[in-house]
This record gives structure tokens, C-alpha cells and sequence, in this order.
């Protein structure tokens, strides 16, 4: 009765595009044998209600993250650029469409 | 950093609304805790499917087989999106699915009651399925990003559960007298089980305060159980229906319902295993699995074939 001395079925996550001309997003994971059964299985469970029109599947063990730990030194190159916004730029009075 | 300042770290964010994402440093009991509750949940899910299983073949309509084979596919898909969020935790689903087999986890005590007549299905779907949303609308609030997320998708689906139950039970108690014994019957039967599924009583119950610091729980047993009475009162009213509480009343000074006194020693009792189906529910899910062991290797070696042919 015990799983542990089958092969388990390798993790996959679970991207959808919800509509065309939209972005892949994460949904969740699934374990199936192959990327076929993957995507088969993820559209039986992720929609069942129309939610997609595109799946991708990928391996979890290819995905790769940056760590939490770190988050403040690794974005903070982008704290003191704020001539990256265009609310850095005031424009005069009567300029138009910029 | 030491743990300490972690942990100090961990709640600022917490009490900030901030969500906690699978890689951020938790406490391992915050970890325990939810590895716990949201396996115990998809347990609950799939566990679940074995009493409406039940009368799939036996549905009065082919409109009735088909919406109850939907909601039952729907409770498979709740099952793998929790497991799915159980697993960001660093459990395995092998270790999951051993620990419901082996009888080691639990799963919700209602479960474990038999579905005797149609009326079940209905009253299952407006109570049973009704009660879990209560918890589920409030989980989508979780502190645990995965399970909060899970939770979104969830109640999403929930609420055809519930609709469809209700349904079947305004057909029975507007049918013929025997129809309306029926569905009195069934209400009859789950609305005390369908009480306790909030889980014990606030100063009984052992984890809450720690759930509710940590942002995994958002209101107490209690205050949900209330609120599902209160809303459900008036529904049983609509149906003609008596809910099987002598104490029921309304009370004009806090608004809300007073009601009677749950059977704790049955609950205590149904969850220690001596339920009326708690053998049998364990049985199907071993043999289901025992059943379709075959299946997986079998699509674990053809994969492997596939994939060596295509290095060849
Ligand atoms: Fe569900
Ligand atoms: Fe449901």
C-alpha cells in the first residue's frame, strides 16, 4: 500500500494564459509522468471553467529563484533610480501630449 | 541573524498583511502547522468525493448525474490544488497520501457519516459544502500565500456546490409528502454533523490562539459556526423545513441566533475513528490506491521509454 518503493511521478508547475494577447501566469503544480500528461492533467484541473487557452508546463526542478534572504540587497539598485519614472521629468504648463 | 530576530521579523511581517511565500524563513511549528491543516483540508476534499460517489449511478435525472459528477470532479481538483500548496512546504505527496492511507492523518468528521437517501445529496451540498465555505471564504485571508491562493480558486467553485444542494432540496420539499419527509430526514441527519465540521468550541480548541497570532485562522470556531446559523436559519425556512434544534431562537439583543448544545462526545468519538463510515471511507481510498498502482508505473515506464527514443 505504501508509495515509497514506486517511482513517483515527477512535480510540474502549472502556467495559464487566461485569454490571447495575456501573460502565462502560475496556477499551481501537478505530478505527472510525462509533459504530455502534464499539460493534459493540468487543463482537467485548472480549467474546467474556461480559465485558459494556453498551458505551459514545466519541470519544478528547472526553476530556478532568487532568494528571499537577500531581497533587500539584490533589488535595491533600483531604489534611488527614480529618474527611471516619468514623473521625474515635470513638463510646462500648455506642453501637450507627452 | 538568530532565530529571535527572525521570528520578530516573521510576525512584523505577518501583523503588516504581508503574505508569507514558501522560500521566506518560517518557525517550523508555523511550518508544522500548516503542513497539518492544509493536508488534513485536502484530505477532506478528497475523502469527501466517497459519500456523493455514492449515488452517482443512482441520480434521479440525467440533469442530476451530470451536475453531481462535476461537483465531485470539482472536490478531486480542491484535493490537488491543497496538496499542491502542502508541497511548497517541503513535503512530498507520496508522505501525504501514506499518511491518509496508514489512518495517521485525519480528514473532516462528516465525512465519515453513511448517505442513505437522495435527500443527502442535497442536504450535502447546502450544509456540508455551505459550512465549508464559511472556512474557505476565510482562508483566501490566510498569512501562507500558496494556501491563500488555493483558497481563491476554491470557493470561486464552491458556490454551484452549494446552489445545486439547495436546489435539490426546494424540488424535494415542494414535491409529495413523502419527498418532504425525505429532505426533513437528511436535514434531519446533517445539521448537528454539519455544526461540528466548524471544529470544537473556542476554549476547547487546542491551536487557535496561535492560528489566529500567526494570520493562518481569521476568526474563531465559534464566531464562523454563529454566522453559518444565522444565515442558514432563514433557507431552512423558505424550504418549509424545521431545523432539529428545540433551543433555536432568535435574540433580539445580539442579533443573532441562540441554539442548542452540540454533542461533543459524538464528535470526539467519530473523529477518534468509530464513526458510522470510517473503516469504510479508509478501505475505499486503500484500495483505490492499491487499484491503480499498475497505472502509475505503467505511465512512469513509458515516459522513460519515450524519453530514451528521443535521445537515441
Ligand atoms: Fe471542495
Ligand atoms: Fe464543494
Amino acid at each position: 500500500m505504501s508509495s515509497t518503493n514506486e517511482k513517483d511521478w515527477p512535480l510540474w508547475e502549472i502556467f495559464i494564459q487566461s485569454k490571447r494577447g495575456l501573460d502565462h501566469k502560475h496556477v499551481g503544480s501537478l505530478h505527472a509522468a510525462d509533459a504530455q500528461m502534464a499539460i493534459e492533467n493540468a487543463r482537467d484541473v485548472y480549467t474546467r471553467r474556461n480559465e485558459g487557452n494556453s498551458i505551459w508546463a514545466v519541470l519544478a526542478e528547472n526553476i530556478h529563484a532568487s532568494r528571499p534572504e537577500d531581497q533587500g540587497a539584490f533589488f535595491d539598485p533600483a531604489d534611488d533610480k527614480v529618474y527611471r519614472h516619468p514623473t521625474f521629468y515635470p513638463m510646462p504648463e500648455g506642453v501637450k501630449y507627452i | 541573524m538568530s532565530a529571535n530576530k527572525e521570528e520578530t521579523l516573521f510576525q512584523q511581517k505577518v501583523d503588516a498583511e504581508q503574505k508569507i511565500e514558501p522560500k521566506d524563513w518560517m518557525p517550523d511549528a508555523y511550518r508544522r502547522t500548516l503542513v497539518r491543516q492544509i493536508s488534513q483540508h485536502a484530505h477532506s476534499e478528497v475523502v469527501g468525493m466517497l459519500p456523493e460517489g455514492n449515488w452517482i449511478t443512482r441520480a434521479p435525472s440525467l440533469r442530476r448525474k451530470t451536475v453531481l459528477l462535476a461537483k465531485v470532479q470539482d472536490e478531486a481538483g480542491h484535493g490537488l490544488y491543497l496538496y499542491s500548496a502542502a508541497e511548497t512546504l517541503g513535503v512530498g505527496r507520496d508522505e501525504l497520501v501514506d499518511q491518509l492511507l496508514t489512518g495517521k492523518a485525519k480528514y473532516s468528521s462528516i465525512f465519515n457519516y453513511p448517505t442513505i437517501t437522495w435527500a443527502d445529496m442535497g442536504a450535502i451540498g447546502w450544509l456540508v459544502d455551505g459550512a465549508a465555505i464559511m472556512n474557505q471564504v476565510m482562508l483566501c485571508r490566510t498569512s501562507y500565500g500558496p494556501y491563500a491562493r488555493a483558497m481563491v480558486r476554491i470557493c470561486k467553485e464552491e458556490s454551484f456546490h452549494q446552489r445545486q444542494g439547495y436546489e435539490i432540496m426546494l424540488v424535494l420539499s415542494r414535491g409529495t409528502p413523502e419527498q418532504k419527509a425525505m429532505a426533513q430526514d437528511a436535514l434531519d441527519r446533517w445539521w448537528w454533523p454539519s455544526l461540528m465540521m466548524f471544529g470544537p468550541s473556542d476554549k476547547d480548541s487546542t491551536h487557535s490562539a496561535q492560528s489566529m497570532k500567526w494570520k493562518i485562522k481569521r476568526q474563531s470556531n465559534d464566531e464562523l459556526r454563529q454566522t453559518f446559523i444565522d444565515r442558514t436559519v432563514s433557507q431552512a425556512e423558505f424550504l418549509g423545513l424545521k431545523i432539529p434544534d428545540d433551543k433555536l431562537k432568535w435574540n433580539e439583543e445580539t442579533q443573532h441566533y441562540d441554539w442548542g448544545e452540540i454533542d461533543w462526545t459524538e464528535f470526539f468519538d467519530v473523529i477518534k475513528g468509530n464513526g458510522p463510515c470510517n473503516r469504510e471511507r479508509l478501505a475505499a481510498k486503500q484500495k483505490a490506491h492499491a487499484d491503480g498502482a499498475w497505472v502509475r508505473e505503467a505511465a512512469m515506464a513509458y515516459a522513460e521509454k519515450k524519453a530514451k527514443r528521443q535521445a537515441a
